[in-house]
C-alpha cells in the first residue's frame, strides 16, 4: 500500500518539494521528476487526476499555483489518496494559516517535518489533525526555546 | 568571516535572479562560501549552511559534499540540530551511498533518547530509508520500542517496524508478539494485523466517535480503508475468511454515504477487497452493481476507477459486467483522454456474438472521431473482434473496407497479409470486394495499407471486375486501360511507399493473364526494369524475363491463388534454383540464404495446398509436407506446378527441393529442362516450377528430395509422384 513519492512543484515546473519512499539513485529520481512532470502539467484544465506512467498510477491534484502529485503502486486506491493529498493540504494550511506557495518555498522544511508527522514510509501515520498539529507546535518549542537560549534564530 | 547569510535571505536572493545563468552565479558564490565554512569546522552554522545546502539541492544543484555535515548534525546534541541533519540524510543519502551506514550508531542513541521527539525523527529516518543493514541492526532497538506506553510514539515505531519487517522479511517474527498487544489498542493507529477487524470495523461505522479523526462525514476513512485491505489480504485464498467477513463487506457497501469523494473511496476499496476474496456471487454482483453506478457518477475520477476495476474482473465475471455495456459504449464520448482509452479496452472485452453488430457500429464510430493515438489499437481490435464474431462475410468485408477508408494509415502493417488472406477465403465475395476496393482507390490513395490490399485484389480479380460480375451492389463499368491507368498511377505517385510500388508492379504483371491487352503491360514492365529502386528493379527483370523466356509458364504462375489455411504469421523463405545437369536429371535447388525466422514467429512455414482444378492435379504428402502438383500441359514442354507448405507445427529452414526422373531409354527420354523456384508468397507458399520435357508422363516416375532443417536437425523427405494424371497429356 505504500506510496513511491511524494511530489509539490508549481506550475512553471519549479520543484518545491520531494519525498522518496523507495531508494532511488539521483539520477533516476531526476528522471522521474522530469517525465512526471512533464506529463502532469501538460493535462487539460478538466481531465481525470489519474494517469498511467511506466507502471506505476500517478495522481495529482492541483492546489492553487501548486500540483501535489504522488505515484502509487497498482493495488492501490487512488480515491483514497486524493483524501490523502488533501489532508496534507488541510494540515499545511492549519499551520501555516492560509497557505499559500510562497509559505512553502520560505518554510520548506517546516512542509517537510509536517509530512512527516502524517505520512512514515509513503503509508498515512497519524490520521488525527489534532494530534499532527500538537506535536508541531511542540517541536518547534523545543527548537525555540534553544534559539531564544543562544539568543539568535537558528537559521 | 563574516557569519553566513541566513537561509531566508538566501531564498530571497536567489528569487530575484533573471536568468538561469544569474541564479548559477549566485549559487556558486554561496556554495563555496558554505564549503570553507565547513572546512572551518563551525559548529554554530552548520545548521545554517546545511539548510542553504537543502534548498539549493531542491532546485537541482549538487550538494553531496553536504552529506558528512549532516551526520555531524545528527550527532550534536540540539534538537534544531538533529532536526535539519536527519532532513538531510533523509534528502541527500540514500541507501545505495555506504555512507549511510555511518548513521547507524547515531539512530541507535536517538532512538533510546530521553526526547519524544527526537526519537521520533530517528524512527522517522529509519522508517522511510533505512536499508536492509541498518534494519537488521537496529531491529532490536525497535522492537524494544513497541513495548512503549507512549501512544504517540508506538505509531512511529509500528510503520517503522513495518518498514524493516518490508526490508528484512526474516525478521517477521521477532515482531508478531508485540503485534497482537496493539491489537486492543483504542487508539487508532496502529491496527496493523488484526483478526478482530471486522469488529473495529463495525464499531467505526456505526458510532459517530471522534471528530478529530472526521473526513465530511465518515468517520476516520483511513482507517477504515486501512482495515478493508487488511481484510482483503487475509481472505484472499482463505475461504472460511472469506465467510467471516461477508457481511460487514455487505454492510459497508451499503451504509456508506456516496455524496462526497471520500465515500467512494470506501466504496472502491470494499468493491476491491469483494473482488479479491473468495466472497459468493451475491457480494460479487453487487460490487459490480457498485462499480455500475460508479460509471454514471459526474466525477470523472470516480468513472476512471470504475472503467479500470471493471476491466480487471471482466474475465471472471463477464455476465455481470455486460449488464452495463450500454454504459460502457456512452464513455466512449467522454471528453476525458484517459476514459476513453479505457472504455474502448473494456468495449473489446465485452464484444461478442450477440452483439457484434451493435458495438462494431459504435466502435467505428469511435474510429471515426478518436484521436490518432487510439487509432491502431482500435483499428487492430475491430479487426480481431470481426474475425472472431463476424455475422456474414458481406458483414466482415464491409467492415474491413470501413477501417481501411477511415483509418486507413494507421492501421498496422502486420494486418496487410491477414486482410488478404482474409479476402481470399471469402470466395463468393471477391467481385463485390474488388469493386469496392477499387472504388476506394479512385477516391485516395495516400492509405498504404489501403492501398496495398487494393492493388493485390485487383491484380488477383481484376478479370472479375471488368467483367462486371458484381452480385452484391451495382457493378460498375471498368476497362482494362482505366485499371492500369489507376495501377500505374499508384507506381509514379509520390505517396506511395515501397512496398506499395512492389504491390502495384505485382498486381499489374498478375493482370497480364486476366486481361487481353498484354502489350501495355509488357511495356510497363521493361521500364521498371532499370528502376533506381533494387525492390522494383528486381521483380520487373524477373518479369520480362517470365515474358521472353518462360511465357509458357506465365499462365501456371500467375493464375488465382487458392484458398490458404490460416497459419501463424511467418517470413518468407527465398530459395534460389539453378538447372543441374540432365543426367541423371536431378536439379538441385541452392541453398537458401539462411532466412533467420524472427522470434516471435512460431510454426508452420510452406504451405502446400492443393489446387482444386479440374483433373490436371494431385499431391502427395510427405512426413511433414505438402506437395501438390499442378501439371500444365504444353505442346513441347509440360510444366509442373509445385506449391509447397510445411505441415508441422516448426520452423523450417534451409530448405533445398530437387527433382528427378530417370533415364529412360526410349526415343525421347525425359528430361528435366527447367526447375524454377519464384519467390515465396504470403504465408510462406512455395511455388515451384519443374519444366519437364517428355511425351509419356503417364508413366513417369518422378522422385523429389526434401531437404531442410526442422527444430535444429536436418531432415531428408524423400517422395516419388508416378501418378500423374494421363487424361492432360494428350
Amino acid at each position: 500500500m505504500p506510496m513511491r513519492f511524494l511530489l509539490l512543484f508549481s506550475r512553471q515546473g519549479k520543484l518545491r518539494l520531494q519525498k522518496w519512499f523507495t531508494p532511488l539513485t539521483d539520477r533516476e529520481k531526476k528522471k522521474v521528476i522530469r517525465d512526471v512532470m512533464a506529463l502532469v502539467l501538460a493535462r487539460p484544465p478538466r481531465s481525470c487526476n489519474f494517469l498511467h506512467w511506466r507502471d506505476i498510477k500517478v495522481v495529482y491534484k492541483r492546489y492553487a499555483s501548486l500540483y501535489f502529485c504522488t505515484g502509487l503502486e497498482d493495488q492501490d486506491n487512488e480515491l483514497l489518496t486524493l483524501e490523502v493529498l488533501h489532508r496534507y493540504v488541510e494540515l499545511l494550511d492549519k499551520y501555516f494559516g492560509n497557505v499559500c506557495e510562497l509559505d512553502i518555498i520560505f518554510n520548506f522544511e517546516k512542509a517537510y517535518y509536517i509530512l512527516d508527522e502524517f505520512l512514515m514510509g509513503g503509508e498515512v501515520l497519524e490520521t488525527s489533525k489534532v494530534a499532527v498539529s500538537v506535536s508541531m507546535e511542540n517541536a518547534d518549542t523545543l527548537q525555540e526555546t534553544m534559539e531564544e537560549y543562544m539568543n539568535r534564530p537558528a537559521f | 568571516m563574516p557569519a553566513p547569510i541566513r537561509l531566508r535571505e538566501l531564498i530571497r536572493t536567489i528569487r530575484t535572479a533573471r536568468t538561469q545563468a544569474e541564479e548559477r552565479e549566485m549559487i556558486q558564490k554561496e556554495c563555496a562560501a558554505i564549503r570553507s565554512s565547513f572546512r572551518e569546522e563551525d559548529n554554530t552554522y552548520r545548521c545554517r549552511n546545511v539548510a542553504k545546502l537543502l534548498y539549493m539541492h531542491m532546485l537541482g544543484y549538487p550538494a553531496h559534499f553536504g552529506q558528512l555535515e549532516c551526520l555531524k548534525l545528527i550527532a550534536s546534541q540540539k534538537f534544531t540540530d538533529k532536526r535539519i541533519g536527519y532532513l538531510g540524510a533523509m534528502l541527500l543519502l540514500d541507501e545505495r551511498q555506504d555512507v549511510h551506514l555511518l548513521m547507524t550508531n547515531c539512530i541507535k542513541n536517538d532512538l533510546n533518547h530521553s526526547t519524544q521527539y527526537v526519537q521520533g525523527l530517528a524512527l522517522c529516518t529509519l522508517g522511510c530509508m533505512g536499508s536492509s543493514e541498518m534494519c537488521r541492526d537496529l531491529a532490536g532497538e525497535v522492537e524494544k520500542l513497541l513495548k512503549t506506553s507512549n501512544s504517540y510514539l508506538r505509531k512511529k515505531v509500528t510503520l517503522c517496524a513495518v518498514h524493516v519487517i518490508r526490508k528484512v522479511p526474516e525478521l517477521m517474527e521477532m515482531f508478531l508478539p508485540a503485534t497482537k498487544n496493539l491489537l486492543s489498542e483504542k487508539n487508532h493507529g496502529e491496527c496493523e494485523l488484526v483478526p478482530q477487524l471486522v469488529r473495529i470495523l463495525k464499531n467505526l461505522i456505526m458510532s459517530g466517535y471522534s471528530p478529530e479523526h472526521d473526513v465530511s462525514g465518515i468517520s476516520d476513512p483511513f482507517l477504515q480503508v486501512r482495515i478493508l485491505r487488511l481484510l482483503r489480504i487475509l481472505g484472499k485464498s482463505d475461504d472460511d475468511s472469506s465467510e467471516a467477513m461477508n457481511d460487514i463487506l455487505a454492510q459497508v457497501a451499503t451504509n456508506t454515504e456516496t455524496s462526497k469523494n471520500v465515500g467512494n473511496a470506501i466504496l472502491y476499496e470494499t468493491v476491491l477487497t469483494i473482488m479479491d476474496i473468495k466472497s459468493e456471487s451475491g457480494l460479487r454482483v453487487l460490487a459490480i452493481n457498485i462499480l455500475g453506478r460508479f460509471l454514471l457518477n459526474n466525477d470523472k475520477n470516480i468513472r476512471y476507477v470504475a472503467l479500470t476495476s471493471l476491466l480487471k474482473t471482466v474475465q471472471t465475471d463477464h455476465n455481470a459486467v455486460q449488464r452495463h455495456r450500454s454504459t460502457i459504449v456512452d464513455c466512449l464520448k467522454d471528453l476525458d483522454v484517459s476514459i476513453k482509452r479505457r472504455a474502448m479496452e473494456l468495449s473489446f472485452a465485452l464484444v461478442n456474438g450477440n452483439n457484434i453488430r451493435g458495438m462494431m457500429k459504435e466502435l467505428l464510430y469511435f474510429l471515426d472521431s478518436c484521436d490518432p493515438e487510439f487509432k491502431a489499437d482500435c483499428a487492430s481490435g475491430v479487426f480481431l473482434a470481426a474475425e472472431k464474431y463476424a455475422p456474414s462475410k458481406r458483414w466482415h468485408i464491409d467492415t474491413i473496407m470501413r477501417v481501411l477508408t477511415t483509418a486507413g494509415s494507421y492501421v498496422r502493417d502486420d494486418s496487410v497479409p491477414n486482410l488478404i488472406q482474409l479476402i481470399t477465403n471469402s470466395v463468393e465475395m471477391h467481385a463485390y470486394t474488388v469493386q469496392r476496393l477499387y472504388k476506394a482507390l479512385l477516391d485516395d490513395i495516400s492509405q498504404q495499407p489501403l492501398v496495398q490490399v487494393a492493388s493485390w485484389c485487383i491484380g488477383e480479380y481484376g478479370d472479375l471486375l471488368v467483367s462486371g460480375q458484381c452480385e452484391e451492389e451495382e457493378p460498375i463499368q471498368v476497362t482494362e486501360d482505366e485499371v492500369l491507368d489507376v495501377l500505374e498511377g499508384l507506381l509514379v505517385s509520390n505517396l506511395s511507399a515501397a512496398v506499395t510500388r512492389g504491390y502495384s508492379l505485382t498486381a499489374i504483371m498478375k493482370l497480364s493473364t486476366r486481361f487481353s491487352g498484354v502489350n501495355r503491360i509488357k511495356k510497363v514492365v521493361s521500364i521498371y526494369g532499370s528502376s533506381i529502386d533494387v525492390e522494383l528493379q528486381q521483380r520487373a527483370v524477373e518479369y520480362n524475363a517470365l515474358f521472353k523466356k518462360y511465357d509458357h509458364m506465365r499462365p501456371a504462375l500467375l493464375e488465382r491463388m487458392p484458398i490458404m489455411e490460416k497459419s501463424a504469421s511467418n517470413g518468407p523463405t527465398e530459395i534460389v534454383q539453378t538447372n543441374g545437369e540432365t543426367e541423371p536429371s536431378v536439379v538441385d535447388s541452392k541453398h537458401p540464404p539462411p532466412v533467420s525466422q524472427p522470434a516471435n514467429q512460431v510454426g508452420a512455414l510452406l504451405h502446400l495446398f492443393l489446387n482444386l482444378d479440374l483433373h490436371d492435379t494431385f499431391g502427395m504428402r510427405s512426413n511433414s509436407f505438402d506437395l501438390f502438383f499442378r501439371a500444365n500441359p504444353n505442346p513441347n514442354v509440360a510444366v509442373i506446378t509445385i506449391h509447397a507448405s510445411n505441415s508441422t507445427e516448426a520452423d523450417m529452414t534451409d530448405f533445398v527441393f530437387q527433382a528427378a526422373v530417370p533415364k529412360v531409354s526410349r526415343p525421347n527420354p525425359a528430361q528435366i529442362i527447367k526447375c524454377l523456384c519464384f519467390e515465396v508468397l504470403i504465408h510462406g507458399f512455395g511455388v515451384f516450377c519443374v519444366g519437364l520435357q517428355c511425351d509419356f508422363l503417364f508413366s513417369l516416375r518422378m522422385r523429389i528430395k526434401l531437404t531442410y532443417t526442422l527444430k535444429g536437425s536436418p531432415v531428408q523427405d524423400l517422395a516419388e509422384v508416378n501418378n500423374f494424371p494421363p487424361q492432360s497429356w494428350q
